[in-house]
């Protein structure tokens, strides 16, 4: 027998961006803990996401689900060294806003708050779009992500040039490419496997 | 193949011992594990939801709608070394040339957002192209285009369109995991090209 689609009869769905807590719900089955194995939970790295729908759906595939986490946790978690987690968070903030991601953006905008102690800026990103006047530093970041994040991309040589004028150095530049990048993944399994919900 | 070359350096066009070698080397788990999802989606231990043939042929479509031809001429030539690979490496790449546009677009649930409503091209594959593809492939194809260009617009009743194509729930993972890591290592590359080149 042919698979079916869930057609969650959402009320009140998030309409707006927005820095709080939502929710989300998959359009096709998650696997239930009952049904998980010792691999799921070794793809699910962290063993809590069981109970996320999404990751539990994403797990069908466990290996691609298991790199993709490890390649999202180092670019975004790995700050011993190069661009400062709040902007990184800034990066992907810009990328869901773009692409219209409204859980992506609440998620990661809430960080970029946390670790920049700038709401008010993190906001204005969400209320105005990716035009909004943010400071040279972090408009120059924004402006990056969104040239990476245009289909098909346009991050060129100016991109780079206004974000070392702005201090960055290659490294960090790299942090920002790679955060941008990894938002235009992240964004299309969030928007096209389910959809936002209200917070529970 | 992939235990010889990484295929971001290799697209990328990096060399040993460059600068650009040298930002990639400095986030060692990052390069790993990008490396790893191409090995787990393109080199796969169960390809008995998602065929070899289908991933390669999602991937020319998908590069080639971003306009990357060195990337999607990488992903021919696999494709066109599999069953019947040439014929739909032809045929892909034609539906490319006529398909791609300028994204992101699509529409937001109705609210305050509504006024950034913009609507683009939807990809609907004729019957002569279709005949070419099969149903499945067909299916996958529009999908990957709405990904591509316009992914707020995705919806149940698009997955459904896969479903009742003939893919499995676990088949719909692997085509949006796909699709999606193709937007994430086509700006990756794209982003490196700068650096490199800098």
């Amino acid at each position: 027998m042919s698979d079916t689609v869930i057609e969650p009869a959402v009320e009140n769905p998030p309409v707006v961006f927005t820095q709080n807590k939502i929710g989300w719900t998959a359009w096709l089955q998650p696997l239930a803990e009952a049904e998980l194995t010792d691999r799921h939970y070794e793809a699910l790295v962290d063993k809590a996401r069981a109970k996320s729908a999404y990751f539990a759906l994403l797990v069908r595939d466990p290996d691609i689900l298991e790199a993709r986490t490890k390649t999202d946790n180092d670019i975004f978690y790995n700050t011993k060294d190069g661009l400062p987690r709040a902007e990184r968070e800034l990066a992907a903030t810009a990328a869901s806003r773009l692409n219209g991601c409204i859980l992506c953006a609440s998620v990661h905008s809430r960080f970029a708050s946390q670790y920049s102690k700038r709401e008010a800026d993190v906001q204005k990103l969400l209320d105005e779009g990716v035009d909004a006047d943010l400071g040279e530093r972090w408009n120059a970041i924004v402006s990056a992500s969104v040239a990476l994040s245009a289909t098909p991309p346009v991050f060129g040589a100016e991109h780079a040039k206004r974000l070392r004028d702005a201090g960055l150095s290659s490294e960090e530049i790299s942090d920002v490419v790679h955060g941008a990048a990894f938002f235009n993944w992240a964004n299309r399994l969030m928007l096209s496997i389910g959809e936002p919900t209200p917070a529970t | 193949m992939t235990d010889t070359i990484d295929v971001i350096d290799h697209l990328v066009g990096i060399s040993a011992g460059s600068p650009a070698d040298a930002l990639r080397d400095r986030r060692p788990i990052t390069k790993e594990h990008a490396q790893k999802s191409w090995t787990a989606l393109f080199e796969p231990v169960d390809a008995s939801q998602v065929s070899l043939a289908d991933r390669f042929a999602v991937a020319v479509f998908v590069t080639a709608l971003h306009g990357d031809q060195g990337i999607a001429e990488f992903y021919g030539k696999t494709l066109a070394d599999l069953e019947n690979g040439v014929v739909l490496l032809s045929s892909v790449k034609a539906l490319a040339d006529l398909h791609a546009t300028k994204g992101p677009y699509g529409h937001y649930p109705d609210g305050p957002l509504s006024a950034e409503n913009t609507d683009g091209a939807i990809l609907a594959i004729g019957a002569a192209d279709r005949a070419i593809l099969g149903d499945r492939l067909a299916a996958a194809l529009e999908h990957a285009h709405l990904l591509t260009f316009h992914p707020r617009d995705a919806s149940p009743e698009e997955l459904q369109k896969l479903l009742d194509a003939g893919w499995s729930t676990t088949g719909v993972v692997t085509l949006s995991q796909l699709v999606s890591f193709l937007a994430f290592q086509i700006r990756v590359v794209a982003g490196l090209r700068v650096l490199a080149a800098a």
